[in-house]
């Protein structure tokens, strides 16, 4: 894709005017950093970061059936939630594999919000406008919607000086959202995020983001709230072992052996990809998602290639970096299910050279 | 960014600084390669003195929070010094391009070679163009 055919978010001139390096991302030019990687990361750990994920789609389902054609085409149970309530699942196809991570929010029993990733966003809204045909309403609301992720302890602390129904937004429980006014912009409240982190993410009518923004970084500035980039988004979600789609996950792989079973509710009378993924469960697994160490000197990265101790390849790195908050060079690959117990040691491949890594304990972070 | 004068300059954002008596170089990378990469987090150097380094091959890799890149012998020669403190703090390089940051000092027959290489103000020129 050439730099012209890409999309600016409403928020592209305060990026560019805080000094944001900007980068190609799933079609948009988004913030990468502002000041600094580590600097964002260690805000959001322990103050507070504002992420502009204006590129992520937001999709909408409503009528009488949309409650069941959303759980039809989620691995997790939409049945659950109630009016207000969100859901992080899978979207498997009829083999089990995985299309997109989404998170659901029951707005009511006639009206569902489905938020999907950038670079899935044509995928996902095939599948939802398609099962849609004849049983509910379909309407991509993502050229309308910016979405906004507050996140660190100092939160709601930052919401609480915004104004409106800032001060109340604490009671909010996780993984549920409100309808709210903060800083005079009507926006949805979702106390949901990407970064192991408490915060919230908000959405907002694509012109309301650039007030909301202002105001949030205006209140939030002296409690410490830095804007946060792509990279820092990266290292935090790495940390608290939160799965990329495009590297931990992606068709190749099936919620089960990413270590996503939690999300796939057998229960349900019928989903997409049900039966494959009752076929993957009844065996013994071949091959997991594990987190690692590199205890050598090395970092691991992306396609990097992970070895047995005796030098043979046995899977890939799908994330690698740093760890800002754990102090070590840390990352997420597929290994043969018998070398995926905690403590096993094996080799990263960093380019041609065998670096010492262990699998060790994931999350690496989590919060106190 | 000031670049300062004195040095010559790589296409590949590494600055070479010659001690003309004793034909020896040392190289560094730029502030500018410094901000590209971001906080340093690896300095991998993959060579030990009195190895023998050919003129724009690799010597090692430099490692940010997001990315990897290598390290090229400016000019060809023997490894003479090695920066062993950028084993334990690698943010050197971010704190100090110019000088605590510097990577290895090379002894070299090739110093002609290095009147190839960009001079301040030429360099300052690549950087612009660099940075689109």
């Amino acid at each position: 894709m050439n730099d012209l055919a890409l999309r600016r978010t409403s928020l592209h001139d305060r990026h560019v005017a805080a000094g944001a390096r900007m980068v190609p991302f799933t079609g948009f030019e988004m913030p990468v950093q502002y000041t600094g990687i580590v600097d964002e990361h260690q805000a959001v750990r322990t103050a507070a970061g504002l992420f502009d994920v204006s590129h992520m789609g937001e999709l909408e389902m409503r009528g009488a059936y949309a409650a069941q054609v959303v759980d039809y085409l989620i691995t997790n149970d939409a049945s659950r939630l109630v009016d207000g309530q969100a859901l992080y699942t899978a979207c498997c196809n009829e083999a089990g594999a995985i299309l997109d991570d989404l998170i659901v929010y029951r707005a009511a029993q006639d009206r569902w919000l489905i938020v999907c990733n950038a670079s899935n966003h044509a995928k996902i809204k095939a599948i939802f406008e398609a099962a849609a045909k004849d049983h509910c309403e379909f309407e991509d609301l993502t050229d309308a919607t910016a979405l906004l992720a507050l996140q660190g302890p100092k939160a709601f602390d930052v919401l609480a000086l915004a104004g409106g129904d800032g001060p109340n937004l604490s009671t909010l429980k996780a993984f549920h959202f409100r309808e709210a006014i903060v800083a005079g912009v009507r926006c949805t409240v979702a106390r949901t995020g990407y970064t192991g982190e408490d915060g919230v993410e908000i959405f907002c009518a694509w012109n309301d983001a650039p007030a909301l923004w202002d105001k949030l970084l205006e209140v939030g500035q002296p409690l410490g709230l830095k804007p946060a980039g792509l990279g820092a988004r990266d290292t935090l979600r790495l940390e608290s072992r939160l799965s990329l789609y495009g590297n931990d996950i992606d068709e190749t792989t099936n919620p089960i052996e990413a270590g996503l079973s939690w999300v796939v509710k057998f229960d349900k009378a019928m989903f997409v990809g049900k039966a494959a993924l009752e076929a993957v469960k009844s065996q013994p697994l071949t091959r997991r998602l594990v987190g690692f160490e590199v205890t050598g000197r090395g970092i691991a990265r992306h396609g990097y290639v992970l070895r047995d101790t005796s030098g043979h390849e046995v899977g890939l790195c799908t994330s690698g970096s740093p760890g800002p908050t754990v102090g070590k060079n840390i990352g997420l690959g597929y290994l043969p299910a018998a070398m995926s117990a905690v403590g096993t040691k094996f080799f990263v491949d960093c380019r041609g050279k065998n670096v010492d890594a262990v699998v060790t304990k994931t999350p690496f972070y989590k919060r106190s | 960014m000031t670049i300062p004068a004195g040095l010559r300059f790589t296409k590949d954002h590494e600055w070479v600084k010659l001690d003309a008596e004793a034909k020896r170089v040392t190289v560094g990378i730029t502030a500018f390669a410094v901000e590209q990469l971001g906080d340093i987090t690896l300095v991998n150097l993959d060579v030990k003195v009195g190895d023998r380094v050919a003129a724009g091959k690799a010597f090692g890799t430099i490692e940010s929070v997001k990315t990897l890149s290598d390290l090229y012998a400016p000019v060809g020669g023997t490894i003479v010094a090695i920066n062993k403190e950028l084993d334990a703090k690698p943010e050197a390089v971010n704190e100090d391009p110019y000088g605590s940051g510097w990577m290895v000092v090379v002894e070299t027959s090739e110093v002609a070679a290095l009147e190839q290489l960009f001079d301040a103000k030429a360099y300052e020129e690549h950087v612009k163009s660099s940075a689109h």
